[in-house]
């Protein structure tokens, strides 16, 4: 703590309308000096809205923003900037193509008679990286830096310009364990020099490891202020507004017979020998560190990227491969990694969305079958519970869950037996989190299998009755729920990348 | 452009919102309108019928075009090589007629050739991986070479079952009605077919497209194609117009459909565009050509005037989105 008895930046009963929407009314929040201020809330609680009133880009209707106990307006990001506030968003502001130097230098390279001053250049770039103890080669163009150093060169630079309040807009969503861990240490650093951030994560873990207050929004109001040792099912019930007795609510059907068949599928470099097979009302667990090859096994099983050898077969029927058309037609559904890069045509409808799979099969020779696309747009999305206005809105409109279910919900159209799901809840908040969770229930009991693919290890665990775990493009293990722990999973992971290495 | 003239004096509140949906959702007409309004203050010759007739015969060409482009720009491509489809189209089909094979033959063959050219972009950039830019581009090259090649660097006559494309049924010039008719082919497409609206979600996220079992190749493919048929096609009717195939005709052509259908409203980016979006935008590039040269213009400060025009279309069309 510093001897400034005022807070870095407080926020009073700030409120923000659009349009006849009230994205956030009467929230207060402060951060101080040297402590990480967590902001908690589901996806439209009103955190973005709040974090861009901080970062310049929207400017509140009502209430006041205060910097060292001084009222200031923040109108522009560059308002903010000069305030001494930097924001790491999600998506990085980095150029690919550029130096880590470049980068970190970006809009104040230091120039002699209009020419780059190199040396000037690196020696500012090597400072910043200093300040938070990260060591990459200045020259390595970021583009090539894996995604988390990719956000720690991106926090330097942030910090280069005099940053006293740091705002990290779910830094840890596309980071796995090491990484955050690397993360969570430059934290620890910056609060020691008394920087003031507030830091926004879906995972309720990390808060009581990497956060001192926690400011909790639910539908743009302010509910509480608790400490970040607050108990998990205490902060999903605040943020919630009720208490979720089951964060895992996986109820076990008798299972029937094998439905996916997975044969010795092997893709040179990315997987080798993987053989799997799925019961009828069964949800098998695919586990493994980033790079274990999950999601290329899942790609490869849906028809979207080709295999060397193997098979795939669907109730004893063998699918083509590097055919989705045919994998679909035989019951495949696959849920991408990225709904919005993969799974969504982000400007198009909902109808359009659910719609996708099913275009052709419903069709009347080439003529679409627009009305009945529309009567079973609302049919699935009432199904699914997908929150939404009218099913012509563009997808885009509307929550990460809400999307998410759209992408169940094209295969819940096309009767979809087996659901590869890679990431289903990636980005999403709880309660959406739990009603997925509820979905998959719902297709294991109508005689669906799954085989669902997480680096959210209780996610896995919680989820499914037997686990996979992969490593270097191998399954090395194989665990029924009862027996798998995270220790053991991880232990299975780690073990074997250091053995057996595909390259 | 102010809605305030074209609202009633005392309108309901509701049918006033709704009057300025309207207007913000179809942008290209509004410009049309003000166009139209514009020409017709300036010079009273501009709204007579025999003008307006000649608008829509200018029109046409471009039309035709650019119908087949909104399929490309739908789906996220460009094809730049439109203009030298069609002349190779008329000169192709002048060269088989010259062969001494019947007229009607040569009228089939044109089309046909543009729908050759058109797959063969197509298939070098759904399977050859080359960005329709350059495919389209190679093609523009050579296209424009062969139809120099085939007819020698000289003027074809065409037979009277091409001709005819120039001449006028009860009255209306023959280039309309067929503008017409591909327009509605078009809007139908787009609108009502499986293709169609397949074509949306390709141009809109082409991987998520795929992953949802799409034949996103194969789409890519049949879409130059048509747009290479529309070329063809739009290559009869020139050279019916002028009753020869001029190896030299429909240079540029692929830069006024392509601004046609911008104008009307699709976006580059893929995934956003209509057929009458794209009419309206033919119209309102054949408007104004057309009223400059009543005005006396000359032709070099049209062209100043059109590229104004573009830029200001898509400048005001980029702003109505970004504010709603």
């Amino acid at each position: 703590m510093t001897t400034s008895e005022h807070p870095l930046l407080q926020l009073k009963g700030v409120g923000k309308r659009f349009g006849g929407v009230v994205a956030l009314r009467d929230v207060d929040l402060s951060v101080r000096a040297g402590q990480v201020q967590v902001l908690l809330g589901e996806n439209g609680a009103g955190k973005s809205t709040l974090v861009k009133m901080i970062a310049g880009v929207h400017e509140p209707d009502t209430g006041s923003i205060e910097i060292d106990g001084r009222p200031v307006r923040i109108t522009s990001t560059r308002d903010a900037e000069s305030h001494g506030i930097a924001t790491i968003h999600q998506e990085l502001n980095l150029v690919p193509t550029l130096s880590v130097a470049e980068n970190i230098t970006l809009g104040r390279t230091p120039s002699r008679l209009g020419l780059v001053d190199r040396r000037g250049m690196r020696k500012l770039a090597q400072e910043a990286l200093d300040r938070i103890g990260l060591s990459v080669d200045l020259d390595r163009k970021v583009g090539t830096l894996g995604i988390a150093r990719q956000q720690l060169v991106e926090i330097a630079k942030a910090l280069s310009v005099d940053a006293r309040i740091l705002i990290l807009d779910e830094p840890t969503a596309a980071l796995t364990r090491t990484e955050i861990a690397q993360l969570f240490t430059v934290v620890n650093q910056l609060r020691d020099h008394g920087v003031g951030m507030v830091f926004i994560s879906h995972h309720l873990d990390e808060i009581a490891e990497i956060g001192d207050t926690v400011t909790v929004l639910r539908d743009g109001a302010f509910v509480d202020e608790v400490p970040a040792s607050t108990p998990e099912p205490e902060l999903i019930r605040l943020m919630v507004g009720r208490s979720i007795e089951q964060l895992f609510p996986r109820r076990r059907p008798d299972l029937g017979e094998v439905l996916l068949q997975v044969k010795g599928l092997s893709s040179e470099g990315r997987f080798d020998d993987v053989s799997l097979q799925v019961r009828r009302g069964e949800v098998v667990g695919l586990a493994g560190l980033v790079g274990a090859g999950r999601t290329e096994l899942l790609r490869a099983i849906s028809g979207a990227d080709n295999y060397d050898s193997g098979t795939v077969a669907v109730g004893g029927r063998q699918v083509p491969r590097h055919d989705v058309a045919a994998g679909v037609a035989l019951g495949l559904g696959h849920v991408p990694e990225d709904r919005k890069t993969q799974g969504l045509v982000l400007g198009a409808s909902v109808e359009d969305n659910v719609g996708y799979a099913t275009l052709r099969s419903h069709a009347r020779g080439p003529l679409a079958d627009l009305a009945g696309q529309r009567r079973r747009a609302h049919q699935v999305s009432e199904q699914l519970r997908i929150r939404l206005n009218d099913v012509r809105q563009p997808v885009r409109s509307l929550s990460g869950g809400n999307q998410q279910k759209v992408v169940f919900g094209r295969w819940t159209l096309a009767g979809s037996q087996v659901l590869l799901l890679d990431e289903p809840t990636r980005g999403v908040d709880v309660g959406a989190k739990v009603e997925i969770y509820e979905l998959i229930n719902a297709v294991t009991e109508a005689g669906g299998a799954v085989l669902l693919a997480s680096s959210e290890l209780p996610e896995v665990l919680g989820m499914s009755d037997r686990i996979l775990v992969m490593a270097g493009g191998r399954i090395v293990g194989e665990l029924t729920a009862d027996e798998a722990t995270q220790d053991s999973v991880m232990s299975l992971a780690v073990k074997e990348v250091e053995s057996t290495r595909v390259h | 452009m102010s809605t305030e003239t074209t609202t009633p004096a005392k309108p309901a509140r509701t049918s006033r919102q709704r009057l300025g949906q309207f207007l913000s959702d179809n942008g290209a007409l509004v410009g049309l309108v003000v166009v139209v309004v514009a020409m017709f203050i300036a010079t009273p010759d501009f709204l007579t019928t025999t003008n307006l007739l000649n608008v829509g015969v200018q029109a046409a060409v471009v039309a035709i075009l650019a119908f087949g482009m909104t399929y490309v720009i739908v789906a996220a491509g460009i094809d730049l090589s439109v203009g030298s489809v069609a002349a190779l189209s008329a000169v192709s089909a002048g060269w088989i007629v010259g062969q001494g094979m019947p007229g009607a033959l040569g009228l089939v063959a044109g089309p046909l050739v543009g729908l050759l050219a058109g797959l063969l972009s197509g298939l070098a950039t759904a399977y050859g991986k080359l960005p329709s830019f350059i495919a389209t581009l190679a093609m523009l090259s050579v296209a424009r070479g062969l139809t120099l090649v085939i007819s020698g660097g000289r003027p074809q006559s065409m037979p009277d079952e091409i001709s005819w494309l120039g001449s006028r049924v009860l009255g209306v010039p023959v280039p309309i009605l067929v503008t017409l008719v591909m327009f509605a082919i078009t809007a139908f497409v787009l609108n009502r077919t499986v293709f169609g609206r397949s074509l949306y979600a390709v141009g809109g996220n082409e991987e998520a497209a795929r992953l949802s079992g799409l034949a996103v190749k194969k789409l890519t493919a049949a879409v130059f194609a048509l747009s290479g048929l529309y070329a063809g096609i739009a290559g009869m009717v020139l050279a019916g117009r002028l009753s020869s195939a001029q190896p030299q005709a429909a240079v540029g052509y692929e830069l006024d459909a392509i601004a046609a259908v911008v104008i009307g409203g699709a976006s580059l980016s893929g995934g956003q565009g209509r057929a009458t979006g794209t009419l309206i935008g033919a119209l309102v590039l054949a408007v104004i050509r057309n009223g400059l040269n009543l005005l006396n213009v000359s032709s070099f400060w049209q062209q100043v005037v059109i590229g104004l025009v573009i830029a200001l279309a898509v400048g005001i069309d980029v702003l109505r989105r970004k504010t709603s």
